[in-house]
């Protein structure tokens, strides 16, 4: 099974899926500033290309020529570890994610997957939980109380909501049966999308990705008026772009995840007559087009509600995490295992 | 008994575990060694990480994951919080009394004579592996088999660990009141 062709296959769609991220990842800057613009009446960033589309790259232009600067401190291999951990997580998530079904390119299947294992979710909530340390070595490796508090107010925040999360998530899978992502998307095809059937599974999935992710009204980590910059205080030049890109990464990645578990990925209404009618690749490049625009709009979605709604005090955040979400997604998988085993209740009960 | 096969004749399952065994054993040492607490917890993640790999050598995915959710997501970031926000001072030598020394000596010689013992007398496997061609590593036949035949002690566990979880929060209860 393992030949020359099908390594090459695979390492062409990894690359793929890196470099879109990466570009994702990039315009999110940009659209960030173009939305904040639109919201407040503002232009927005014009100058640099048409619409300004290139201030990206001159952003990062700007951040790999400031200076470089280490902080006093005892640890400063950590304190570089800190960022590369924070982007290295973020892109990995990316390998189990379906990104189209398959096209038939030079008489073979291609599968638009990095990699499909039966233990997708599971795998991107180890790698969620890994990007903790990012934040926290970071943090801790500046040797500034202020970095360190932000450090710790933004993993006990990513600590708590993931528990949410991944009770949300199990209702879910009572349902689908699988943790692969792969079938998950298989099973909502045409219009048997996930979130109409576990509304409040995914509601309670999107607020606990809005604070994975530490976007407002969530990013107590960084909130400026209490702890100056949050745990990237310290840092400067790339390694500051670090942090901030692998935050825009993971808003594209929880943006993706949540289309593929909840908005029926790349499927839409009609891919099967599209596969009859008008062959295989023609419906599944439109199935990966429908994606983007799937995880487009949830990407537009996380900056409009960071314009819009302010920002949580801490005390209240841990209340929504621990005392809301976590009992009110209990109550869903408690009546998701209700409805799945009606016919058995019905038949104990004896109608 | 187990066999070392000279390094040219290795398969590469043998090599990448050579190399992992290499790492986990560094780092479980220098978890002990290494005089800041902070960097002893950092090693212990590492140490974690190379076990996951231990596991995803025996083919064993889901427990990987599991083990590294469980071990480096949750309980390794709430020890780094903890010590952390103890702002331990690493130069601090902590002053042991020399009975407590005498103790421990005497305790981890007793542990490496039964683990030595162990080692000795164990054997291999008698007889064939059994194939009931079922995919163990699947965690829906892991899910099957653990609440089907394994049901008792599954429960079990997870009543044991909902008496621990009840334990340490009347503990944190109990603190605040005294104050």
């Amino acid at each position: 099974m393992v030949d020359g062709t099908f390594i090459i296959e695979k390492s062409v769609v990894i690359i793929v899926v890196f470099a879109i991220t990466m570009i994702m990842a990039m315009y999110s800057t940009w659209a960030e500033r173009k939305v904040a613009a639109y919201l407040q009446d503002r232009v927005g960033p014009n100058r640099a290309g048409w619409g300004g589309l290139l201030q990206p790259l001159a952003d990062g232009m700007k951040l790999f020529s400031k200076e470089e600067f280490f902080p006093n401190t005892p640890n400063k291999f950590l304190f570089v570890v800190g960022p590369a951990i924070a982007m290295s997580t973020a892109l990995m998530t990316s390998a189990v994610i379906p990104w189209g079904d398959k096209l038939h390119i030079f008489g073979r299947d291609v599968y638009l997957q990095a990699t499909d294992i039966n233990i997708g979710i599971l795998y991107i909530f180890g790698v969620l939980s890994v990007g903790v340390y990012g934040i926290m070595i970071g943090g801790w490796a500046s040797n500034n109380k202020f970095s360190l508090m932000g450090a710790i107010r933004a993993a006990s925040q990513m600590v708590s909501y993931e528990v949410a999360m991944g009770l949300s998530i199990i209702a879910l899978l009572m349902m689908t049966g699988t943790l692969s992502l792969k079938v998950i998307s298989e099973q909502q095809s045409e219009w048997h999308w996930n979130v109409l059937y576990q509304p409040l599974s995914f509601l309670i999935f999107l607020i606990c990705s809005f604070a994975e992710t530490n976007r407002t009204p969530f990013d107590l980590a960084e909130c400026e008026n209490e702890l100056i910059g949050g745990y990237h205080t310290e840092y400067s030049s790339m390694k500051m772009g670090f942090y901030l890109f692998a935050e825009y990464a993971s808003m594209f990645i929880s943006a993706t995840i949540i289309s593929v578990l909840f908005f029926g990925g790349y499927n839409y209404p009609g891919m099967s007559w599209m596969v009859e009618n008008a062959g295989v690749n023609p419906a599944n490049l439109l199935g990966i087009a429908v994606l983007f625009v799937k995880i487009c709009f949830f990407i537009f979605f996380y900056m409009w509600v960071r314009w819009t709604i302010p920002r949580f005090r801490y005390d209240q955040l841990m209340n929504l995490g621990w005392k809301i979400l976590i009992p009110l997604s209990i109550i869903n998988i408690m009546i998701t295992g209700i409805v799945i085993l009606r016919h058995d209740i019905a038949v104990y009960l004896g109608f | 008994m187990i066999h070392i096969p000279d390094f040219a004749h290795a398969t590469t399952v043998q090599v990448i575990f050579c190399f992992l065994a290499f790492i986990t054993v560094i780092t479980a040492f220098l978890t002990i060694f290494s005089r800041n607490p902070i960097h002893s917890a950092i090693y212990l993640v590492i140490c974690f990480f190379s076990i996951a790999g231990h596991y995803l050598l025996l083919n064993a995915q889901f427990l990987a994951i599991v083990h590294i959710i469980v071990y480096s997501g949750a309980i390794m970031i709430l020890f780094l919080f903890t010590i952390m926000l103890m702002n331990l001072n690493e130069q601090r030598e902590v002053h042991r009394p020399r009975i407590t020394r005498l103790g421990a000596i005497v305790s981890f010689c007793l542990i490496c004579v039964v683990l030595i013992a162990i080692f000795i007398n164990s054997k291999p496997i008698v007889g064939e592996y059994d194939s009931t061609g079922e995919d163990f590593q699947s965690i829906q036949v892991l899910g099957k088999i653990l609440l089907n035949e394994y049901m008792v002690p599954f429960e079990f566990a997870s009543i044991l660990l909902l008496v621990a979880m009840i334990g340490s929060v009347l503990l944190s209860k109990k603190e605040k009141l005294n104050k």
